[in-house]
């Protein structure tokens, strides 16, 4: 078994992600060219306008941490064998409860304020994830399709909670009324002019705390079990239905706190709409980190790169739009998910053959 | 005719307009998700789709050259759906995810890159697009006739044509025997000397077949052209049909016609006291669709058994 040598174990993990998004970039390359202009310089315009200054490298971490918490309430359930794609209703119902809390307590609440409201966008998270995990446990039902049919039934009910009642009196764009200063989450001013605030730490701290929990915790260990064999897992006397409320309830209480870093600590207020594709983010993230909270931070900087880097993209490139960032997006789920075996067993062959010259 | 007649008759007729991509759409997946693969790509397809045809039916000026390029394009989208499921074994889900976010993405870029009008393509003409057709005997036929099944664009008949030919297709045929049976029990029918593969493979090229349809409906049919996202959802409410229909041709059409009978009556009810029920919340009456697959998946209206390989890869064993 050549599997069990330590080159092995590191080198596969590690290269078979960045060849599959190398194929990934190579693609969206020759999209770029298609549409008529210089990959390369679609390339500098991307890494200029993430990393150049202070500011632009402030956006990129204030967008990370979005993806960093949606990609780990998609890789949470992954290892329990359950498939989140309600990341974006999550984090709407997360804003919710969070707003709420800002908008209505927040006056009163004077330093409580930051930290009740970042609980409660937890706490929303997990219960709009709560209705696909129990239908699970107790009827069976597929989490895909419940956690999609969930996302819409958030953003039905989020617009009609916006437009109706939560609107800023007298006011057209559909809006609440800003939060009060002290209800915001605290700014990390260090890199100059940009949204980064405590909610990037914040994402971090919970990552390391995913590690512990996954690697380190018997419920980790237990929601693993469940998600690699659930027959055996029972015959050894662990709670599926345990591991799959655990799993998929974290999950929606971190894909909740994309709230805390969109409402709370840029916009100061609920908007419509505002989960923007985060949660859907979250899946190409958790792929392309391999479901693992290192991996998952290292592919969070790397897509909050692009995505504060296709701002830039449209001053300099007129050919080319913000639009191509979706494509890497996409082509990224492709190969690290889909064809996720395409180059891998090439790669296990040639590491083998190497282990073994 | 009275005023209320009148009304009744427009809001069938948005129904109706309403309802023919969703059933091209759910009789699509139908295709894929009766041969045992789940497929959360439809809206992928069709958007796909929708921007092929208008992109063609703008550079051609033909209405039929968008067809085939959206059909085409939908089709070369059900062949990776195929190779990443089938072929590599990939999971089904995040491939239909894939195909989702990568439509969404590259339509507009290549709007942009073609046709410089950021994401979007050119207003069609009356001549590159598919338009009302006039039924026989309209003169001579009732008011029902003339304004409610009559008066629509030519996929949208092609839709109501679909169910009938679908059913047949699927419970007649020997195709449509294989088909179901792959879904089911994958094992025995490569015990029977049948591929798998190339069951699903077929399965999925329908599927591409009909969302082209769909999606070419949307753009150069019912609109004039492509825009960002204009498929808003309609091949998540497609498989949500599709379950509630559970995986049945005329049932999921029925699923698709009530939907849209939702949605044309919720664009009506704006601000609207009804005797009762006083102002209808609108904006929640669109969520109903999706609240009733999930009370029906949850077993809390019938049962709906999906297929029972849906979501495995088959590998043979050796």
């Amino acid at each position: 078994m050549s599997g069990a040598s330590p080159l092995l174990r590191w080198a596969e993990p590690v290269l078979v992600p960045l060849v599959n998004m190398a194929a990934a970039l190579l693609l969206s390359g020759a999209v770029v060219l298609a549409a008529g202009a210089d990959p390369i310089a679609a390339m500098r315009v991307l890494l200029q306008g993430s990393l150049g200054d202070p500011a632009s490298l402030g956006y990129t971490l204030y967008y990370a941490t979005n993806f960093i918490f949606t990609g780990l309430a998609v890789a949470l359930p992954f290892h329990a064998g359950l498939f989140n794609i309600g990341g974006e209703g999550q984090a709407y119902i997360g804003g919710l409860l969070a707003s709420l809390v800002c908008l209505f307590l927040g006056p009163a609440l004077g330093w409580a304020a930051v930290p009740l409201a970042v609980l409660a966008a937890a706490a929303g998270g997990a219960l709009w994830a709560l209705g696909p995990a129990w239908l699970r446990v107790t009827r069976g039902s597929h989490v895909v399709i419940t956690t999609i049919m969930f996302n819409f039934i958030a953003s039905a009910v989020m617009t009609f909670l916006i437009v109706n009642l939560l609107i800023a009196p007298g006011q057209s764009a559909p809006e609440s009324v800003p939060f009060v200063p002290t209800a915001w989450m605290p700014s990390l001013g260090a890199l100059g002019p940009s949204p980064l605030n405590l909610s990037f730490p914040l994402a971090l701290l919970l990552a390391a705390a995913a590690w512990v929990l996954l690697w380190r915790m018997r419920a980790g260990f237990a929601l693993r079990a469940a998600g690699a064999n659930p027959e055996a897992a029972r015959a050894a006397g662990i709670s599926v239905a345990r591991a799959t409320l655990l799993a998929l309830m974290l999950g929606g209480a971190l894909a909740g706190l994309v709230a805390v870093n969109e409402l709370m600590g840029s916009q100061h207020r609920l908007l419509l709409e505002f989960p923007a594709g985060y949660g859907f983010m979250g899946i190409a993230v958790a792929l392309m980190g391999r479901n693992h909270p290192l991996g998952i931070v290292v592919a969070s900087v790397f897509f909050g790169a692009l995505y504060q880097g296709g701002t830039e993209l449209s001053f300099d490139l007129p050919q080319v739009t913000r639009d191509i960032v979706v494509v890497i997006e996409g082509l990224a789920i492709l190969f690290c998910g889909a064809l996720e075996n395409l180059f891998r067993r090439r790669i296990a062959a040639l590491l083998d053959r190497q282990a073994r010259a | 005719m009275s005023e209320a007649g009148a009304e009744l008759a427009s809001i069938l007729a948005a129904t109706l307009r309403l309802a023919a991509p969703l059933v091209l759409a759910a009789l699509g997946g139908l295709f894929s998700e009766r041969s045992g693969i789940i497929d959360i790509g439809l809206e992928g397809k069709m958007l796909g789709s929708a921007f092929a045809a208008a992109a063609a039916a703008a550079a051609t000026g033909s209405a039929w050259a968008g067809l085939a390029a959206g059909v085409a394009a939908a089709m070369l989208l059900a062949l990776l759906h195929a190779y990443a499921a089938v072929t590599q074994g990939g999971n089904q889900v995040v491939t239909g995810m894939a195909i989702n976010i990568l439509v969404a993405g590259l339509a507009p870029v290549l709007a942009t890159a073609w046709f410089h009008l950021d994401g979007t393509t050119p207003m069609l003409p009356a001549a590159a697009r598919f338009g009302a057709l006039t039924l026989p005997a309209s003169e001579t036929m009732g008011a029902l006739y003339r304004s409610v099944i009559g008066g629509h664009n030519g996929l949208l008949y092609a839709a109501a044509l679909a169910v009938p030919a679908v059913a047949l297709l699927l419970g007649r045929t020997r195709f449509g025997l294989r088909l179901r049976a792959t879904g089911e029990n994958p094992g025995a029918v490569e015990t029977a000397g049948i591929s798998v593969a190339a069951v699903r493979y077929r399965a999925l090229l329908v599927t591409g077949l009909l969302c082209g349809l769909a999606g070419a409906y949307l753009s150069i049919a019912a609109g004039a052209g492509f825009t960002r996202m204009m498929t808003a959802g309609r091949g998540y409410l497609a498989l949500a049909a599709l379950i509630f229909g559970r995986w049945r041709p005329v049932p999921t059409a029925l699923a698709c016609l009530v939907f849209a009978f939702a949605d044309a009556t919720q664009a009506r009810l704006q601000g609207v006291a009804l005797p009762l029920l006083g102002v209808v919340p609108v904006e929640l009456v669109s969520a109903l669709p999706y609240a009733l697959t999930v009370l029906l998946l949850a077993g809390f209206a019938g049962v709906a058994r999906a297929p029972l390989a849906l979501g495995l890869p088959y590998t043979r064993d050796r």
